[in-house]
């Protein structure tokens, strides 16, 4: 064989093996949703959707818990953004290089990987405990958002730093100041990979269940939630108190909850690549 | 005529590494000086000085003085943004933001706080006008600047600078992006704009620099080298150095 056809062999070999590789994950994801849907799809019913729980599985819905998972995707979504882009922004436009930012940006990356217990008994001291805030929504909340925040830390300030240096120097040099210069280019110009970030976090929330449960979430709440104070389960909780008992219904209605949730983050991330889509259609280095 | 600009003494170093050497350098009013030299000689730098645009480099340093209207520009108190209002900048390459041609040539009065639609629209319509850009554009002016042709962007860029009214305008090889017929254009402007404006131009282009320019600067490995009325830089340079630059025997 010549060099030309060995080196033809080997790119080909390796592109099998890379699609031996791609279809290993797929076929596993395919198994799985395959079996959720072949257990919980007949299951999915109006009664399913908009009942109280029950300790009877066919009479068993999970309006509490999609009513609990909206009310604190909308809660953690309100307290991570600000507080994760406005972070992002200081760290990556504001803040000098030291010893001391490097240090906080090891950290916020390594924050990243703290297992989300952790975070749940944070949660509880500080906002169920401290705050007084018990085990409500907003504690819920707070909780998940400091979760997920170091997410949209990392992703707002990636998404700054790819927002080329000539148009911040263009910007200066119009004698706009550092806020104006942030305010009407950088953000505007990288609000997709900031978007991007936040559905990640947000996905990662949604479907979070070990720190919900240290901060007192409940797996039987009989009634849809009217305040950021009321207590909460979440369809993740509620799957796992289904899938935790003996009973064969019980683990067809967590299936069919599953498909619920899967659904939900489906949209959401649908939602998501649409804005971006649509926005960095206009942007276009 | 007076001094509307001056450097004094001037170091300029990155890191270790001095890239101007003890400048030295009067500019008159309502003038147009050309800074010319072999590339990397510290044109583009010494032109940031004007409108500070260097602080924005981590291993930046300065040494002397940069006057402006005879009064320091490096001082604490100075306020860069004020400062920047009154000098526009046109960039080496093309950078229009990715906003519509009009967002573009109107931010600068806009980030001043000018609101007003008619006043915004006509500024826009004047300063597109000087670009020679607008009968090009005068159609589609919420078309995305990006959309545009590199020469079309750089005149984008040049009108978003008129459009603050600036008394001092510093451009970086302004036309290397344009062909002749948008260059010649640009050239016509900065000698309309002579009137009312004190310009400094980096350029490569000879025919250039003798053919807009009252004043050449010859700049060679961080040195002023030579510095008087352009006429005299291409008849009768003083230095052998500027003489061979000019006559492209090297560089
Ligand atoms: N940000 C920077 N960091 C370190 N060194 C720099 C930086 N900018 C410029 N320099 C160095 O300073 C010297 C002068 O650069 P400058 O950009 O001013 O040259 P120039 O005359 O404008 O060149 P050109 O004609 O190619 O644009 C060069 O040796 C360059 O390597
Ligand atoms: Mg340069």
């Amino acid at each position: 064989m010549t060099r030309g056809q060995i080196n033809r062999l080997k790119d080909k070999a390796f592109a099998y093996f890379g699609v031996f590789c791609t279809l290993i994950g797929l076929v596993i994801l395919a198994f799985f949703i395959g079996n959720i849907f072949y257990d919980g799809i007949t299951r999915i019913d109006w009664d399913f959707l908009t009942n109280l729980p029950s300790r009877k599985a066919e009479k068993a819905g999970i309006l509490t818990a999609w009513a609990g998972s909206i009310w604190i995707v909308i809660f953690t979504f309100l307290i991570v953004v600000p507080l994760g882009v406005a972070a992002g922004i200081y760290l990556e436009e504001y803040g000098e290089k030291s010893k001391l930012s490097e240090l906080l940006e090891v950290n916020i990356s390594n924050l990243a990987g703290v297992p989300s217990v952790i975070y749940g008994l944070l949660g509880l001291e500080i906002f169920g405990r401290l705050f007084g805030m018990g085990n409500s929504i907003l504690a819920g909340s707070a909780t998940l958002a400091l979760l997920v925040l170091p997410i949209v830390i990392v992703a707002t300030r990636e998404a700054l730093k790819a927002v080329p240096p000539s148009i911040r120097a263009a910007s200066y040099g119009l004698g706009a100041t550092k806020w104006q210069t942030v305010w009407h280019q950088v953000l505007p110009a990288s609000f997709g990979g900031i978007l991007t970030g936040v559905i990640l976090a947000i996905s990662r929330a949604v479907g979070e269940t070990a720190p919900l449960i240290v901060i007192g979430a409940l797996a039987y709440v009989p009634f849809t939630p009217s305040s950021p104070m009321d207590e909460f389960t979440v369809l993740p909780i509620q799957i796992f108190n289904w899938i935790s008992r003996p009973q064969h219904e019980f683990s067809i209605n967590a299936a069919a909850a599953i498909i619920v949730l899967l659904l939900i983050t489906f949209v959401m991330n649908g939602i998501a690549v649409y804005f971006r889509n649509k926005w960095q259609k206009k942007i276009n280095w | 005529m007076e001094n509307k600009l001056e450097a004094k003494n001037v170091n300029v170093f990155y890191g270790e590494f001095q890239a101007l050497n003890n400048i030295n350098m009067k500019f008159k009013e309502n003038a147009v000086t050309a800074l010319i030299g072999p590339s990397g000689c510290g044109k583009s730098t010494f032109l940031r000085l004007f409108n500070r645009m260097n602080d924005y480099v981590d291993s930046f340093r300065m040494e002397g003085e940069i006057l402006v209207d005879g009064n320091g520009i490096y001082t604490k108190d100075v306020l860069v943004d004020e400062l920047r209002k009154g000098i526009g900048m046109v960039f080496q390459k093309p950078n229009p933001f990715p906003k519509s041609i009009f967002e573009n040539v109107a931010y600068g009065l806009k980030i001043q706080g000018i609101k007003n639609k008619a006043v915004l629209k006509n500024k826009v319509r004047k300063a597109l006008q000087q670009a020679a850009l607008w009968d090009e554009v005068k159609n589609d002016l919420d078309k995305s600047a990006l959309e545009l042709s590199g020469g079309q962007q750089q005149r984008v860029c040049i009108a978003r600078a008129l459009a603050v009214e600036p008394s001092i305008i510093l451009m970086d090889e302004p036309t290397s992006a344009l062909d002749p017929i948008a260059t010649a254009k640009v050239e016509e402007l900065i000698h309309e704009l002579k009137k009312d404006y004190t310009i400094i131009i980096v350029t490569h282009n000879m025919q250039q620099a003798s053919r807009i320019s009252d004043y050449t600067a010859f700049f060679y490995m961080g040195d002023l080298i030579e510095h008087n009325k352009t006429d005299i830089i291409f008849t009768n340079p003083e230095h052998e150095r500027t003489q061979n630059y000019i006559t492209g025997r090297f560089g």
